[in-house]
């Protein structure tokens, strides 16, 4: 037991042995605001005619697909933020499990995009105001660029299928 | 061009049209059931090793089919609700059956054996059956867990979603769909919403 917990003491000591590291890692956390549907519903999609290509990934990590699809999607924003690609993540996951299971999801990942919490029960009221098409099952992507908003209840299997959906937006 | 652009969007307009004509003819896609259909019936392992089927119950006045599982999270939120449902309604004659749909070689947690041992746990009172070989939920259209599906003693679908407005709080729902059209089929009326959605785990298949 002792040993263990010498283990562990020795992993946290290197993990926050570096002041600047730690920082980042409070900037990254403070990255995950917790919005209900109406705050969050601005940043989906601003209609900005033409000018930014956007990809949202409804997701959570007790989503077996979701964590699944997440490094095509990371990949395809390494490749593409050159080109202006944006990228936000919504989490479903719980609130109260925003630093037990999210933060730690996103650090692993070394997600530096937006990550919104989507707290918010009233479901009949927002899933269709996501997309009418939405029977409310995740993985959910929307792609979409000013007026042109694509939704896909779906799981993509690899960057290149991703790639079928966003390059017409964001070579158009 | 323009006689192709003008005859694409003349038939548009009739698809429209008709869509907005008659609501039956957009269901008619294959992607399951919507509201006014009948149901198929089902012969499914329950967690006692017998086969259930709605039409083992003759004097029903109607079945509560629920689309579930074990490792879903939203389930869990949901599953208490379950035997306070079946308590509540089978004296009134609508029978709640929860049906497994996911594949256990995706998730092993779905298994048979852990659907047993989920119903013992929980003291499901209720058949909790298994759709081995993944045959039934798609002739419904279920797409999530949980997913309900509501059914006269016919199998007609009166109500598709979701059990109430708060899967994370039992005391905290405002509006309790499921109930709510339950008791609108017994006054004779139709259920209002029909249909609502809710966030869920897809069903598992195998790619």
């Amino acid at each position: 037991m002792k040993i263990i917990l010498v283990a562990l003491g020795l992993l946290l000591g290197a993990n926050f042995s570096d002041a600047g590291d730690f920082a980042q890692k409070a900037d990254r956390v403070s990255k995950v605001d917790v919005l209900n549907f109406d705050e969050l519903e601005p940043m989906l999609c601003p209609e900005r005619a033409g000018e930014e290509t956007m990809v949202v990934n409804f997701f959570a990590t007790w989503c077996q697909p979701c964590v699944k699809e997440m490094p095509y999607f990371l990949e395809l924003y390494e490749e593409y933020r050159e080109e202006g690609l944006r990228f936000i993540i919504v989490s479903l996951d719980f609130p109260q499990h925003l630093e037990s299971r999210l933060l730690p999801f996103i650090e692993e990942n070394n997600i530096e995009v937006e990550v919104y919490l989507l707290d918010d029960t009233r479901q009949n009221y927002w899933i269709p105001k996501v997309s009418e098409d939405w029977s409310g099952s995740i993985p959910a992507t929307i792609v979409c660029n000013g007026e042109v908003r694509k939704f896909y209840e779906r799981e993509f299997h690899n960057t290149g299928e991703l790639k079928e959906v966003v390059d017409p937006l964001l070579f158009n | 061009m323009i006689k192709n652009l003008l005859q694409l969007s003349l038939l548009s307009a009739a698809l429209m049209f008709f869509s907005f004509a008659d609501p039956a003819i957009e269901s008619t896609g294959g992607d399951g059931l919507s509201i006014g259909d009948v149901a198929p019936d089902f012969s499914l392992k329950n967690v006692d090793g017998n086969y259930v089927s709605m039409s083992d119950y003759e004097d029903a006045n109607g079945f509560i089919i629920i689309f579930s599982c074990n490792h879903c999270p939203f389930v869990v939120a949901y599953e208490d609700r379950y035997n306070e449902l079946h308590e509540k309604y089978a004296p009134r004659g609508w029978h709640l059956i929860a049906i497994n749909p996911n594949d256990p070689v995706v998730v092993p947690e779905d298994s048979f054996e852990n659907m047993q041992e989920r119903a013992r746990e929980k003291r499901f009172k209720f058949p909790y059956v298994f759709d081995d070989g993944q045959r039934i939920f798609p002739k419904y259209g279920a797409t999530r867990t949980p997913h309900v599906f509501l059914l006269d003693s016919d199998r007609v679908v009166h109500y598709i979603g979701a059990i109430d407005d708060n899967h994370r709080d039992a005391d905290q729902v405002e509006e309790k769909y499921l109930e709510n059209a339950i008791s609108a089929i017994e006054r004779g009326e139709r259920p209002n919403p029909a249909e609502t959605r809710a966030i869920g785990c897809t069903i598992k298949v195998q790619e």
